[in-house]
């Protein structure tokens, strides 16, 4: 028939559509509760410990707050109390973002080695002990990087500040280093480094093996290749791969607690000692915390949650569109 | 063998002016032989594949043409455990000669693989310009004037000149291919290899390729796997049959002049396999 029928005739009744049943047997029916139930639990306990850092730092936001956010003296205890996160959330900020500027170049860097020229027998042990740098606890990471790392870096940070001390964040007025800032973004550089690798990793993986050829075939080098073709095509992968170890990055304590001397203040040179951090100011104040200041540290918890979910939920979405735009392209 | 004729100047139907200066090269495989790991493909193939000349490569599925074509551009050696033997001669040099960077072959001996894979990243125009980019060779003329002629080349200028900026994926099948013979001519091979070009493509597209093929074989020899026979009679100069039994690589059962070789084949298997009786 070529003519298409949109109107039926008189006295022929409207196709009705058929509800399809089909019944789960039993085993099927348990299953699946079993699934949901899982599911909807991981939600719940997201909504629970937001729920419970809202009611419980409620009274320090309400008497502290917009300065909550633009304070940096912390000093909850007083009358009237004074406190905000200021210091601390840039702090964490700048740890973050030095220990992504040396995280990603060495993660993109080992995801190209491993996937375009190291041999087989290679590769694999490589990506193996990569993925063990997360095995490790973050407490021996602090440890390593307070005691071994630190006095190990104040060469290079005298060279950074003497040679490049005209750009603000290598500048230091007092000759001191150590348990600063960039000792706390190399460590946390080390403990990001495996997610952001095998985000890259997998990202590079996908560029299909006939576009990579074409490459070959045209002259190009394998240099080339990298460059015109898998790094292009992997770019909104790393930048995803990249926030994603953001966010972890914000949220490390313990090595950071360890190695970092806190001390309120907003300061670009990260080779001093001194900075901030949120995490490891809560964890470094709440043993010893009072009524208020508990209060006020799970404030900041609550601001750092809020930082990070939202970096990682920006991540995800920026992995998932570069992972399903590549389905579109063949 | 029996090659005799030369072959007749090939007839272009574009402008000579619009041709590229370069021109084909002859390509000489000698005792050539591949093998994957342990396991051999190819055994003793010799062809002489003259410049200017197109050359249909046939036979049934799995006797190694892929193979072939991939030892004549050096892309056999980028499988892992691949290794192969014998000699590959671009105007009498060897192509794996010590000294002789792949890349450098690579870029003589262009290709256009069975699939269409232009580069999704790129907008058409850098799609044709991306193997200057690639080899790091730099452009003499102007690159409106190279994109211009290359997808001309390829008889796809007058469908694109309107949109070079648009992704090179947003093609249909048979214009991607086309991109990709365009791309290919733009780093100016003396040689151009074509893995069963139009398999993916309906027969109108077919057309457009075969007529392209013939355009372009003035400034570039070509070489052509096809498992379609009346194509390898429309567009080939030369025709060479390969054939490889179960468990045993594959040779050359017989090469010659196309006219020849379907015509009065020299070889009953080569009978067989053009009148369809095999393969
Ligand atoms: N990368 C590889 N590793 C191992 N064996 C391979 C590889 N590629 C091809 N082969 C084998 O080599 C043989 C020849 O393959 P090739 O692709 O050259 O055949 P072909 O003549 O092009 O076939 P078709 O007409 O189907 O494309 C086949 O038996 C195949 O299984
Ligand atoms: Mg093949």
């Amino acid at each position: 028939m070529l003519v298409a029928v949109t109107t039926l005739p008189d006295g022929v009744a409207a196709p009705v559509r058929r509800r399809i049943v089909a019944s789960p047997t039993r085993a099927d029916r348990a299953f699946q509760a079993l699934v949901i139930g899982a599911a909807w639990s991981v939600l719940a306990i997201l909504g629970l410990i937001f729920l419970f850092l809202f009611m419980e730092a409620w009274p320090a936001l309400h008497q502290a707050g917009w300065s909550f956010l633009v304070r940096f003296q912390w000093f909850p205890d007083l009358t009237p109390p004074v406190f905000g996160v200021a210091a601390l959330l840039v702090g964490t900020l700048v740890i973050a973002l030095v220990a992504l500027a040396i995280a990603l170049p060495v993660a993109v860097g080992s995801a190209l080695y491993v996937n375009e020229y190291a041999p087989r027998w290679l590769a694999r042990p490589l990506v193996t002990m990569i993925d063990l740098l997360a095995a490790i606890p973050s407490l021996i990471y602090g440890m390593w990087g307070l005691y071994w790392l630190s006095p190990r870096l104040n060469g290079t940070s005298r060279w950074l500040t003497d040679h490049l001390g005209f750009i603000p964040i290598f500048h230091t007025s007092r000759r001191v280093f150590g348990s600063s800032m960039f000792v706390c973004g190399i460590v946390v550089a080390l403990m990001i480094l495996p997610i952001i690798a095998s985000v890259t990793r997998e990202v590079f993986a996908q560029v299909p093996r006939t576009t990579c050829e074409g490459a070959l075939a045209l002259g190009g080098t394998r240099w080339g290749m990298v460059r015109r073709v898998i790094l292009p095509f992997g770019r909104s992968g790393m930048v995803g791969a990249a926030m994603l170890g953001l966010g972890r990055a914000l949220g490390e304590t313990i090595a950071v607690a360890l190695i970092l001397s806190i001390n309120f203040q907003i300061t670009p040179h990260i080779l001093e000692p001194g900075g901030g951090s949120v995490a490891a100011h809560i964890a470094n104040q709440f043993p010893e915390a009072g009524l208020a200041g508990r209060k006020a540290l799970v404030a900041a918890g609550l601001v750092l949650f809020v930082v990070t979910l939202i970096v990682n939920m920006v991540a995800r979405v920026v992995v998932n569109r570069s992972r399903s735009s590549r389905g579109l392209v063949d | 063998m029996n090659m005799t004729t030369t072959p007749a100047p090939p007839v272009s139907m574009i402008d000579p002016a619009v041709l590229p200066t370069g021109n084909g090269a002859t390509l000489e495989a000698r005792t050539v032989a591949a093998w994957f790991a342990e396991h051999q493909i190819l055994d003793d193939i010799s062809l002489a594949m003259p410049a200017n000349s197109v050359t249909a490569i046939i036979g049934p599925s799995g006797c190694g043409k892929s193979t072939f074509l991939r030892v004549l551009n050096r892309m056999h050696e980028l499988v892992p455990k691949s290794s192969l033997a014998g000699e590959v001669l671009l105007d009498g040099a060897d192509v794996y000669g010590i000294g002789v960077r792949p890349a450098e072959t690579r870029r003589h001996i262009g290709m256009v693989f069975q699939k269409p894979n232009p580069f999704p990243t790129m907008t058409i125009r850098e799609n044709v310009l991306s193997g200057l980019k690639l080899a790091g060779i730099k452009n003499e003329g102007s690159n409106d004037d190279l994109v211009e002629r290359c997808l001309d080349q390829a008889g796809l200028w007058r469908e694109v000149k309107d949109r070079l900026g648009s992704a090179g994926g947003a093609l249909s099948g048979g214009q991607q291919q086309r991109l990709c013979i365009a791309r290919a001519l733009a780093v100016s091979p003396r040689v151009l290899l074509m893995d069963e070009p139009c398999s993916a493509l309906d027969p109108t597209s077919t057309l457009r390729i075969e007529e392209t093929i013939r355009d372009i074989v003035g400034s570039v020899t070509i070489v052509i796997v096809t498992h379609n026979m009346q194509q390898a009679a429309r567009v080939s100069d030369y025709t060479a049959f390969f054939l490889g039994d179960e468990g045993r690589p594959g040779t050359v059962v017989e090469f010659g002049p196309t006219s020849e070789l379907f015509t009065a084949p020299n070889d009953p298997r080569t009978e067989d396999y053009i009148n369809g009786r095999f393969g």
